[in-house]
């Protein structure tokens, strides 16, 4: 099971930053997304991994799974969806009224932005 | 329980929520109730500001949950001049928004930028770390907002650019958070600082990589060299009341790494001793050098402002590097100096702007702005400031931070950097100021005196801009007073057991009935 998460995370992880690296922006934003799933997984292992077991404290059973990684996980995962909701808007903002989508600002390409407008 | 502490985050909420709400199509209106707020705010830092003078630590338990199970706000002396410090500049930056009509160019700017109030003060009066992320995100979804602003290509560009690097580093928080909490078990950051100080001192491999990447984080904010790379297009693009807000955000950066590294990977505790210092040192050198040659280098007004801006942090975080309290006294003296300063450049520049044609701010010779002679001086007085020049602050921030490098090692380097820096950026700020306000095309002899479109005869942004300057102006002749109270602060910051004792006043009481709390964990 650790072997499993850690594994997936970690491919995660390199998939994420070698689509950063690719600088166009719907790459760009698919490899944020493919970080924030890991990071969010990440999060949710911080707790130790426990099966079957309940969120809550009981008298009956002595162990516990931990509940604090699971509402970090879902305060994470709402601010990570809204955050690329923004992004894909305002790449695609960007897209249309500069007819590129590179994410790095070189000289030559702002010129003939500041020319276009 | 201060009920206070909670006010500087719930009343810009909440009259965000009005603006939006009631307020959605009436510019009048939406102004009314911003500077209203922006206004309470000032008094309600004001306030909170005379009341940790008494050096008391004043907790606020929300939902009374006893810390470290629930979340914390913390107000000591660092929080109360923080807030302070953003609420001034926020009602010089509001009147400037409405003066110079920034705010009617897109819909939602005050409501954006109560947000942003709301996350900056959040941030700095939260005790507790995943909270410190969340106000985080808050304050950067407002400024996303707030960045592309009156829109056009080139500032979504930017715009994009700044948001997927900052999306990056809140990935990199979270995975900070994650480790810290995976070693230790908490996230307030007074427990924190208990539970990393008992760790095992062979096992601390974790929590040195939690560290790092915590710093790794507040360094894209601060932006330290090499992870700067968002800020001179961010801030030379974004709309200029923006930036000149954002002055407050590289700070909040630097807040941070005083905070959590004097608290919970303090200089004293083993774990992380030998490695933010000597890491964070050079690069905050290299920083400073970076910015000035920026300075020198830049072809437009707002690269300018945005390189000088990188420049004052690369200062600032050198004598935050060193982790004692009175290089931490010359750290806070600098912040506050540089927020103002920075903050009323930007806004120089965007006056600049405002009277040329297409609102080009290129440093070249161009026809004559109208009001050519008062906003120089306001460029004259703000470069003076900036590039730490007597007779104004910049030069005692200087001149403390300096004196507090004296023992350590790298002295020599730190010395040259930063008197060879001053000179670098008094020669560009020389150059910019005298080709854009002395050496101004003469008019052809039909034209008419061009005063660019639709320029706006207002007082309203020359009496912003003029009250930053005022206060960069009061903060040299108070230099006495406040340094007393900045080192009572940083006595205050270095004295982590009183904080700690402050946050965890019930003494661990429900661990004494013996819950079986470690549960699944050893």
């Amino acid at each position: 099971m650790e072997y499993l998460l850690a594994s997936a995370i970690g491919a995660m992880t390199a998939a994420g930053i070698y689509l950063l690296l690719r600088q166009r922006t719907f790459p760009v934003i698919l490899g944020i997304s493919m970080l924030t799933y890991a990071v969010n997984l990440f999060l949710f292992a911080s707790g130790r991994i426990a099966i079957n077991l309940p969120p809550v404290l009981l008298n009956k059973t002595p162990t516990y799974t931990d509940p604090l990684p699971q509402a970090l996980v879902l305060t994470a995962i709402v601010i990570s969806f809204g955050m690329t909701a923004v992004v894909v808007l305002m790449g695609l903002g960007a897209y249309l009224s500069a007819r590129t989508d590179h994410v790095n600002l070189n000289e030559g390409q702002d010129d003939n932005a500041e020319a276009g407008k | 329980m201060n009920h206070w502490i909670i006010a500087p985050v719930l009343l810009p909420a909440l009259i965000a929520a009005v603006i939006i709400l009631a307020a959605r199509y009436q510019v009048a209106l939406q102004r009314v109730f911003s500077v209203a707020s922006t206004l309470g705010l000032l008094g309600i830092s004001t306030g909170l500001l005379i009341e940790s003078m008494s050096g008391r630590i004043g907790v606020y338990e929300l939902g009374n949950w006893p810390a470290p199970f629930g979340i914390v706000l913390v107000l000591d002396r660092l929080s109360a001049t923080m807030i302070t410090l953003t609420s001034a500049l926020a009602v010089a930056v509001v009147l400037y928004a409405i003066g110079s009509g920034w705010d009617k160019r897109g819909h939602h700017f005050h409501a954006l930028f109560q947000f942003q109030l709301m996350g900056i003060l959040g941030a700095f009066l939260t005790g507790d770390a995943f909270n410190l992320f969340v106000f985080f995100e808050v304050l950067l979804i407002a400024s996303y907002g707030l960045m592309i602003h009156g829109g056009g290509a080139v500032r979504l560009r930017a715009g994009v650019q700044y948001v997927l690097y900052n999306l990056l580093g809140s990935t990199l928080f979270l995975f900070a958070l994650g480790t810290i909490y995976a070693v230790t078990g908490t996230l307030n950051m007074a427990d924190l600082a208990l539970r990393v100080a008992e760790l095992p001192a062979d096992d601390t491999a974790m929590i040195r990589v939690a560290a790092i990447l915590l710093l790794l984080v507040f360094a894209v904010k601060a932006a330290l060299i090499p992870l700067h790379f968002w800020l001179p297009a961010t801030y030379a693009e974004a709309p200029a009341p923006i930036a000149a807000l954002f002055a407050v955000m590289t700070k909040i950066g630097a807040y941070a790494i005083i905070r959590m590294y004097t608290l919970v990977f303090g200089p004293d505790v083993m774990v992380t001793a030998d490695i933010i210092g000597p890491w964070l040192m050079p690069a905050a050198i290299v920083t400073l050098v970076i910015g000035m040659v920026g300075v020198l280098g830049a072809t437009h007004l707002g690269r300018l402002a945005a390189f000088a801006a990188v420049g004052s942090m690369g200062t600032l975080l050198i004598a935050v590097a060193l982790f004692t309290p009175q290089a931490t006294t010359a750290a806070l003296y600098y912040m506050i100096h540089s927020t103002l300063a920075g903050a009323a450049l930007f806004l120089v520049v965007d006056m600049v702007r405002a009277r040329r044609q297409s609102e080009d701010d290129a440093i070249a010779s161009r026809p004559a702005i109208a009001q050519n002679g008062l906003i120089a001086a306001y460029f004259f007085a703000t470069a003076i400031a900036m590039a730490g020049m007597p007779p104004l602050s910049g030069f005692l921030g200087k001149l403390l931070v300096m004196d507090a490098v004296r023992a350590h090692d790298l002295v020599w380097v730190i010395w040259a950097a930063i008197l060879i820096g001053s000179l670098i950026a008094v020669v560009g700020f020389a150059r910019a100021g005298s080709m854009v306000f002395w050496k101004v095309e003469t008019q052809p002899e039909d034209a008419t005196p061009d005063a660019g479109p639709g320029t706006p005869p207002a007082a309203l942004p020359f009496v912003a801009t003029g009250s930053l300057v005022a206060g960069i102006v009061a903060l040299t002749v108070f230099a006495g007073p406040v340094t007393a109270f900045l080192s009572d602060t940083s006595a205050q910051i270095f004295d982590r057991q009183s904080y700690i004792a402050a946050v965890m006043e019930t003494p661990r009481a429900i661990e004494a009935e013996n819950l079986p709390l470690e549960g699944t964990k050893k």
